[in-house]
């Protein structure tokens, strides 16, 4: 749903949900998830409602992912790195870890 | 990072990046704590590291932040990126922590400059994934250099929205629509205050070209709009509306919404200081004299999160906030402060002329603030407003009481989104302003921090 203007800067790959996927290097992981198109980012905990990126400043909680095994960071508010694991706290991954 | 300080500053936005520039002149010792990894704020973001190929394209007012970011890059203080305040107290103990590792540090004064929040714009599926506020879609235009990839509809009201649609129409970005919610009954009233707006004429011509720049684009621009309503299953499909009794209805995955900023009063209110109910600008903001220092007496409050008066009113409070506090510490008399204060007071006016031009042109309509009943006003605990207006009928004493009952406001962002929409719900029910009805308390950690964070705080010490 986002791209980059005049994209010639440089990548870098991370694992998303058990791929590995290619992200623009030095963007945020809520950048990363928009310019990758993958959203729902999660459901939420209460109804199970999808969810994305809202506010990117590190306010609204609705960017929350699971990073390199520890749940509910906020992905606008941290940097891609190579090799990252990023897992989106999706319904039904859950059903598959339990 | 050292364990105590003169003056630590919160936010390296423009009211921050000033105040501490100025107060290090003079001499005083300083840190800087900012949540980015760059200074500039929210508005000046990676102006000095922009991943875009031309930032002219983002406007004129966004590039002057450049000389603004040098400016502090080069001042003699203590400077600490990626660091956020999720404890502090009245005594200037501050709990801080930097790239998962937590610090303590402690302040002979505080300056809280942690700027605006998007106001909340609540309406039926205004949660869904795919809806973002313009803030969110300016930030990735200045940190990552990203654009929607299919043309977007913008809705709401407000300047910054013009701005985005002129930034994106400049970016090459096709524009879906401008769902445009502001209320031409407002325009009567702001005129009492256009006499005064003259002053900052600059901000009258530069609103202008924005609205003559999108109507030459032939962007579809449906005023007086009203009744949103997202639509959509796992993400967003489509948005409705009505728009002068007729109902519309746009296909889009991708929705930017605006409806003017609020001071961010998490801090202020953490430490103690006494807000106020601002009717103009429709929100609450610490109450501070006109040096920027709060009811406490440590702690200062400067720029847009003391009342939002926009970017270069903020660099110009923080000055003001830089010298007082240069003073009270002892480094200037009052004399040399006055003096340097006079024409930076002189500036500062100018640019607060324009407000409540713009505050009552584009005041938020009260249906935007006190939507239907199946509109959820807690997104993180997913409360909707019936629930809070069941409980206003049924005398519930105000908000932190409806937190106890419902947990509206106890997720994640701790009431930083439900908590106007909720004060506006009791007032409407129960006849009452906002003053009268309080906001949510607030309670540290400000922001999440592990016990193992915490625990580690000793070992830090010692190192
Ligand atoms: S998108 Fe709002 S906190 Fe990350």
């Amino acid at each position: 749903m986002f791209k980059i203007l005049g994209d010639t800067g440089e990548h870098l790959v991370v694992e998303l949900d058990g791929d590995e996927v290619t992200v623009p290097a030095g963007v945020s992981v809520a950048a990363a998830l928009l310019y990758l198109d993958r959203i729902p980012t999660r459901h939420s905990v209460v109804n199970g409602l999808p969810r994305a990126p809202y506010c990117m400043m590190g306010v609204c909680f609705e960017c929350l992912i699971e990073v390199d095994g520890v749940v509910d960071q906020r992905a606008c508010q941290l940097q891609v790195r190579a090799g990252q694991r990023l897992r989106r706290q999706l319904a039904t991954s859950k059903v598959e870890s339990a | 990072m050292q364990s105590a300080y003169q003056m630590v500053v919160i936010g390296a936005g423009p009211a921050g990046m000033a105040a501490a520039q100025t107060a290090a002149r003079q001499g005083v010792e300083v840190a800087v704590i900012d949540e980015q990894p760059h200074p500039g704020g929210q508005i000046y973001r990676n102006v000095n590291a922009s991943p875009l190929a031309d930032i002219d394209l983002l406007g004129k007012d966004y590039v002057f932040g450049r000389q603004l970011v040098q400016g502090f890059e080069y001042a003699h203080l203590d400077y600490f990126a990626n660091s956020g305040v999720w404890f502090l107290d009245r005594a200037g103990e501050l709990g801080i922590v930097q790239d998962g590792v937590h610090r303590r540090v402690s302040a002979q004064r505080i300056v809280i400059a942690c700027g605006a929040q998007e106001r909340a714009m609540p309406f039926p599926g205004w949660d869904k994934a795919g809806v973002m506020t313009a803030g969110a879609a300016q930030i990735l235009m200045k940190s990552a250099a990203m654009v929607p990839s299919e043309a977007p509809v913008l809705a709401g009201n407000g300047p910054l929205l013009l701005l985005l649609a002129w930034q994106y129409l400049r970016a090459g970005v096709r524009l879906r629509a401008i769902v445009d919610t502001a209320q031409s009954a407002n325009r009567w009233p702001a005129l009492r205050y256009f006499p005064q707006a003259i002053a900052a004429s600059d901000y009258l011509f530069k609103g202008l070209k924005l609205v003559s720049a999108i109507r030459r684009a032939r962007v579809p621009w449906f005023r007086e709009a009203s009744d949103l309503r997202a639509l959509g299953e796992e993400r967003l499909s489509a948005l409705h509306f009505t728009c002068r009794g007729k109902p519309q209805h746009i296909d889009t995955t991708l929705l930017l919404l605006h409806q003017g900023v609020i001071p961010a009063l998490q801090i202020a209110a953490a430490a103690g200081c006494e807000t106020r109910w601002n009717s103009l600008q429709q929100c609450w903001q610490p109450q501070v004299d006109d040096w920027g220092q709060s009811s406490v007496d440590s702690v200062f409050v400067a720029g847009d999160a003391a009342g939002i008066g926009g970017a270069r009113a903020a660099w110009l409070g923080g000055q003001l906030a830089g010298l007082q506090l240069a003073h009270q510490l002892g480094l200037i008399d009052a004399v040399k402060r006055d003096k340097l204060a006079q024409p930076i007071r002189k500036a500062r006016a100018r640019h607060l002329a324009i407000r409540p031009f713009l505050d009552t042109w584009y005041r938020v309509a009260e249906s935007s603030l006190v939507p239907g009943d199946e509109t959820l006003a807690c997104r993180c605990e997913e409360v909707s407003v019936g629930e809070i207006r069941t409980l206003a009928a049924m005398g519930c004493t105000g908000p932190n009481q409806a937190k106890a009952f419902t947990r509206c406001g106890m997720g994640p962002c701790q009431g930083r989104f439900c908590g106007s929409t909720v004060e506006q719900v009791f007032a409407s029910e129960t006849a009452a302003s906002p003053q009268q009805i309080g906001r949510f308390n607030t309670r540290p950690p400000l922001k999440p921090v592990t016990l193992g964070q915490i625990a580690g705080i000793a070992h830090n010490e010692q190192r």
